[in-house]
């Protein structure tokens, strides 16, 4: 069929079931977005490209599906750069369009001019500049199968102005034919069944399951293996809702902010088998010791994980689509009875350590505390609600009281941690799981960064509810200045004068405020029974820790413990 | 340990930009790169020389292999290979030494590609360890410049890197 460039794009998009993308026009895209405007493509305008990036992130990771965001050369397109490596540090599959300046004006330092591909190459899976409009099928169906297939990650496609106005046959390929991609789903069988054998053996065997297992959607087979083979668990905070927070063989998230029993059982197993992590240093705390009396086993899809910050024993790669199924085919050639009667003792010291020391804080008269009301908001919301937060204090707070019970129910910036990622990813969300109940905890730094999506929301009658936890500090800004800086708060205060209740209504949002701890309820039922989007600006004190903590650097045994 | 890696790539734009970028970002230790086209139109060959050990070495490869337009990876140190690089040598050569540096050439078998009053521009072929050494004896007469191309290097045996 002959069409333009633009048209082809929407083209490749149907083709690829994309149902939705989120942008901002510009220059360089007017051509593709006159082509939106003739199909009626359904596409949602942010405020800024930063939010059009992070609301396909947040789309992608509530649904599973492929994000896709689009902005124009230059200035669009670099701010989508945060958000890029926002999935990339995640793994999240998401497509960026870009615009750039025609053909002829590339290299000249044109107006609106930015080498994006040289940009984005140590954020992106893959990238591609594309000059000729004849190469266009040939990229997206490339791109969408580079970003969905093996490890997730975003690829970003630069497509030159005049590319959208050239006319072309369009034709859409059905295969793609990457000589140098070929991730691979099943590995060695033979492996799973040492994995089988080094866990019979151990004492103090350990499951840890990362953000992979959400990932590859394979919580329902993890489950059934872990409680076939009564097998204790942590997480990573990517990893939480893959098993129910309140399972029996859950012992929480492990790592720098994680509980007393998950990083005691890391320090003191002797088999590790962790499932779709990377061990990230806010994991490990000192690399040296950690898990250092244990085997470890390493799962994932990336052979380049295996061995990068700890050093595995056996490795596993492949799909975990591939290989928990086949963990679990193979510890079924014992009976559960068997695998429960092992190691009881390692069994009831994870469970004393857990009952002696559980997350906990200190109520204080006539304050509302964040951990009070994120424990309030998770036994009000639904059981599917999915949560989202920003990066620090809240972050925390949020991963170590809102019971999860779902997969892909928490969306956080793991990785990169970036600030004023919640927003824009909740609207995101709510775009790809309309009638679920979207939480956004966010501070009232994170909030501001990106703050104007509240005019998005509010366009959309898009019913997100926004909780600030607001101390008007950079709160884990100052908890560090508190307990490694002599308490100089340098620049952490935000002794400003801002309304978030009159900011949200000035931006069509229902603005709602909670000072006093018996306000609480009933702000929350209040604003989970409104039809459209409400901003509850909560106030909490700004001296509250997040605890227990184990210093950048520190041993996971050697926590600060205390709330 | 010194490793010599023969990474066949898609010989596509940006790919040079998308290894450099990774070697730099990763802060790999990698003492030459030489990239050049290959017997397949679509296929460019870059050798690459990493300081590495075993787990860096891994790591290397792993990330390399990562990279869409990367084909395929060899580890050349592993197997029955020959190295070579190519050097040029300007080299000062007034008529009172003029005699004295051709006499070195020919104890390299070295070759004399240019030759003017106060200059002599040398090419060898060979060895890194061969060419250091030529360049050590040339300091003495005044070297001027010198231009390397990084090491390349090939299996010996019939059978190629991308079938290894």
């Amino acid at each position: 069929m002959r069409m333009s460039g633009a048209r082809a794009v929407i083209e490749c998009l149907k083709q690829e079931d994309v149902d939705i993308v989120f942008g901002y026009p510009g220059g360089a895209v007017l051509t593709l977005y006159d082509a939106l405007y003739e199909t009626q493509f359904p596409h949602i305008l942010t405020r800024h490209e930063q939010g059009a990036v992070h609301a396909a992130d947040g789309y992608a990771r509530s649904t599973g599906k492929v994000g896709v965001c689009i902005a124009t050369s230059g200035p669009g397109a670099t701010n989508l750069i945060t958000g890029i490596a926002t999935a990339y540090m995640d793994s999240i599959p998401m497509v960026a369009i870009t615009g750039q300046v025609a053909v002829s004006y590339i290299g000249r330092d044109s107006f609106q001019e930015a080498d994006v591909t040289g940009i984005t190459t140590p954020i992106t899976k893959h990238n591609y500049l594309v000059k000729d409009v004849h190469d266009l099928a040939r990229v997206f169906k490339e791109a969408f199968h580079i970003a969905r297939t093996g490890r997730p990650g975003p690829v970003l496609i630069d497509i030159a102005k005049d590319v959208f106005a050239k006319e072309i046959d369009f034709h859409y390929p059905d295969t793609v034919n990457l000589r140098g991609y070929k991730p691979l789903f099943e590995g060695d069988s033979r492996v799973i069944a040492q994995v089988a054998e080094e866990l019979a053996k151990a004492q103090r065997p350990l499951v840890f399951v990362g953000g992979g297992v959400n990932l590859a959607d394979i919580s329902p087979a993890l489950s059934e293996f872990v409680e076939y083979t009564n097998i204790p668990v942590i997480t990573s905070l990517m990893g939480l809702g893959c098993i129910p927070d309140r399972h029996p063989q859950n012992f929480g998230m492990v790592g720098m902010h994680g509980t007393y029993a998950a990083n005691m059982a890391t320090t003191h197993a002797d088999l590790l088998i962790g499932l779709g992590v990377r061990f990230d240093d806010r994991v490990t705390g000192l690399v040296a010791d950690f898990a250092s009396k244990a085997k470890v086993i390493h799962f994932d899809i990336d052979p380049a994980e295996i061995n990068k910050n700890i050093i595995a024993n056996i490795r596993v790669v492949g799909d975990l689509k591939w290989s928990i199924p086949a963990m679990l085919t193979k510890v079924k050639e014992r009976t559960a009875d068997a695998w429960k009667a092992l190691n009881p003792e390692w069994k009831a010291q994870l469970n004393e350590w857990r009952e002696m020391n559980p997350l906990t804080y200190t109520p204080r008269e006539g304050v509302v505390l964040p951990q009070q009301l994120i424990e309030s908001v998770s036994q009000h919301a639904d059981s599917d609600a999915v949560v989202v937060t920003d990066v620090g204090q809240h972050q925390m707070w949020a991963s170590q009281f809102y019971e999860f019970r779902q997969p892909r129910t928490l969306l956080t910036s793991g990785g990169l941690g970036t600030m004023g990622y919640g927003l824009p990813a909740a609207l995101g969300a709510q775009v790809g799981c309309p009638g679920r109940q979207i939480l956004l905890f966010t501070g009232d730094g994170g909030f501001m960064m990106n703050c104007q999506e509240l005019s998005a929301l509010a366009d959309l009658e898009l019913p997100v509810k926004v909780f600030i936890l607001n101390n008007q500090v950079l709160g884990m800004v100052a908890q560090w200045q508190r307990m490694f800086y002599n308490g100089h708060y340098s620049h952490s205060t935000l002794k400003g004068h801002t309304d978030f209740v009159k900011l949200a209504e000035a931006m069509g949002v229902t603005g709602l405020r909670v000072t006093q701890p018996q306000e609480v309820e009933g702000a929350i039922q209040k604003a989970l029974a409104i039809k459209g989007p409400v901003v509850v600006d909560v106030r909490i004190p700004e001296d509250e820790n997040v605890l227990p903590m184990v210093p950048a650097g520190g041993r996971l045994d050697q926590m600060i413990m205390g709330g | 340990m010194r490793h010599t890696l023969a990474v066949l790539v898609e010989n596509r734009p940006g790919v040079l930009t998308h290894i450099s970028g990774l070697i730099s970002r990763r802060a790999f230790n990698i003492e030459s790169i030489a990239a050049g086209y290959t017997e397949e139109p679509d296929t460019t060959r870059i050798t690459v020389v990493v300081q590495a050990d075993e787990l860096e070495l891994e790591q290397v490869v792993n990330q390399l292999s990562k990279l869409v337009d990367v084909i395929k990876i060899t580890n050349l140190t592993e197997t029955d290979s020959i190295q070579r690089e190519l050097a040029m040598i300007k080299v000062k050569a007034s008529s009172e030494t003029r005699s004295d540096v051709v006499d070195i050439v020919d104890i390299f078998r070295a070759k004399i590609v240019d030759v003017n009053r106060e200059t002599m521009v040398i090419e060898l072929t060979g060895e890194e360890t061969k060419i250091d050494a030529l360049c050590e004896v040339l300091k003495d007469y005044g070297i001027i410049e010198i231009v390397r191309t990084g090491k390349v290097a090939l299996s010996r045996g019939p059978i190629p890197a991308k079938n290894v």
